[in-house]
């Protein structure tokens, strides 16, 4: 039986608003790693053992375990403590605080490796040390993250694909209806191996503009 | 002419790290409008002293005051933070390597703390950084990054940028050690104008002709102890104490 994409068209449609779905799902999980990662490094670095062990904890939980379980968890297991959250929600959720633990252990160490005479300078202008994270440290520090940060990005978006085991109408599992259907599981996975590819080069290309506008912000 | 009350004053500061005594029972009281240099040898003290009058390195005991309100209180932390931000609005420093924020202009770096902390409006703001961009001649670089100043402009950019919060004093912690020496005297300039403006200053400083131009008092600090104080003429040219006479003819011959 030898390739026949001629199957591929009637179900275009259906891989393509899959597609659309994986987009949506990496782009907010992305914003909700990357913000999660600050939140966490200021509690990793700023706050009392009260507040930071138990961040611990829960750090370990998110870097030891796999992600698939982790997703099991929060769309089947927190049905049971009466939290029925929609798949796209949970899957977000998911992927956005797995790789927020990440993106922390990232960030902690670029806002360490700003040069300490910052804190000072704002701290002697008046600024309290809130304030002087927020305005003058953590602005530095994420200056320096985009590339690593980068990298987890693309990785998040591959790692997506893992959602569609709890229902989420991505990609991946628009092809697996289709090929639920035709029986054509090569030319289905093959499309949606190059969408996650196009989808990747365009993320690419935005990380590379950032990258660049930041180099000429200095 | 009337003597003025302490407007910075230093009482008994001690400061230790660990069994290491670093000031050991310094007083010291600058009046207003005066400008006062701390010379001495790497490690006798002079940065740390500077650096506990806006307790930026807290004094293990003794007292800051400034203008009859005593810096280094005992408060709770939340009441503490509060009281020193609101000092440290008034006390403007100057540091060796500039410390610019490297990710704002040089309109970012002067504005940023006007308009958080007294909420000035932003035209408020850029007016008071054209004023003090003029102030250090460099109005033309307003919207330079850091990056792209030499160190003495980067260093005067530090100094308008203190200069905005329209400081009581401001102390600098040898501002110009850091710069290739063509590039000393525009920063040098700014200072001397300064101290033509009577803006109560103490300079840490290595440099002895500066401080013999532009000071009204000369201190020599030597092992965390204030040795001999005095105008700057009687300090470099007859000092009494044997130990500063070794610092400067040490220094001369250096330089």
């Amino acid at each position: 039986m030898g390739l026949d994409f001629s199957v591929v068209p009637p179900y275009l449609d259906i891989i393509l608003i899959g597609a659309l779905w994986t987009v949506a799902l990496t782009v907010g999980a992305g914003l909700l790693s990357f913000f999660g990662g600050i939140f966490f490094a200021l509690i990793a670095l700023y706050t009392p053992a009260i507040l930071r062990l138990p961040f611990r904890a829960f750090e370990w939980l998110f870097m030891g375990t796999p992600l698939l379980l982790q997703l099991f968890l929060i769309y089947f297991g927190l049905v049971q403590m009466g939290v029925d959250l929609p798949a796209f929600v949970a899957g977000l959720i998911g992927l956005g605080l797995h790789f927020a633990v990440y993106n922390s252990e990232i960030i902690q160490a670029s806002i360490l490796a700003v040069d300490k005479g910052q804190m000072e300078a704002a701290r002697t202008l008046g600024f309290s040390r809130a304030q002087a994270l927020r305005k003058v440290v953590v602005p530095q520090a994420v200056r320096e993250v985009v590339p690593p940060i980068g990298n987890n990005m693309i990785a998040l978006l591959k790692d997506s694909a893992l959602v569609s085991v709890i229902g989420v109408g991505e990609l991946t599992l628009s092809a697996q209806l289709a090929i639920g259907r035709t029986y054509r599981p090569f030319e289905f996975y093959l499309v949606a191996a190059i969408l996650y590819y196009i989808v990747n080069l365009g993320m690419e290309a935005v990380l590379r503009r950032l990258e660049r506008r930041i180099r000429l912000a200095r | 002419m009337e003597k003025n009350q302490p407007f910075v004053e230093i009482r008994h500061a001690r400061k230790c790290y660990g069994d290491l005594e670093v000031l050991k029972d310094i007083s010291l009281t600058v009046d207003r409008g005066e400008i006062v240099a701390i010379i001495g040898p790497s490690g006798s003290g002079k940065s740390t002293l500077l650096r506990a009058i806006n307790d930026l390195d807290p004094l293990t005991s003794g007292e800051v005051w400034l203008e009859g309100t005593l810096v280094n209180q005992v408060l709770p932390h939340h009441r503490y933070e509060k009281h020193i931000n609101q000092v440290r609005q008034d006390i403007g420093m100057v540091f060796q390597h500039f410390n610019l924020f490297p990710h704002l202009t040089v309109r970012g770096n002067i504005t940023l703390a006007p308009r958080m902390l007294k909420g000035l409006s932003s035209e408020e703001a850029d007016q008071l950084a054209v004023d003090q961009l003029e102030r250090v001649g460099l109005l033309d670089r307003i919207d330079f990054y850091p990056s792209r100043l030499s160190g003495g402009q980067k260093q005067r950019v530090a100094i308008a940028r203190a200069l905005a919060m329209k400081p009581k004093v401001m102390l600098f912690d040898e501002a110009t050690s850091a710069l290739d020496p063509e590039l000393v005297e525009e920063v040098n300039l700014v200072m001397k104008r300064l101290a033509e403006e009577h803006m109560t200053m103490i300079i840490v400083t290595h440099e002895m002709a500066f401080a013999a131009s532009v000071c009204d008092r000369v201190i020599f600090m030597d092992h965390g102890v204030a040795i001999e104080s005095g105008p700057p003429d009687r300090i470099f040219q007859n000092p009494t104490e044997e130990r500063t006479r070794a610092f400067l003819s040490r220094h001369l011959r250096n330089s």
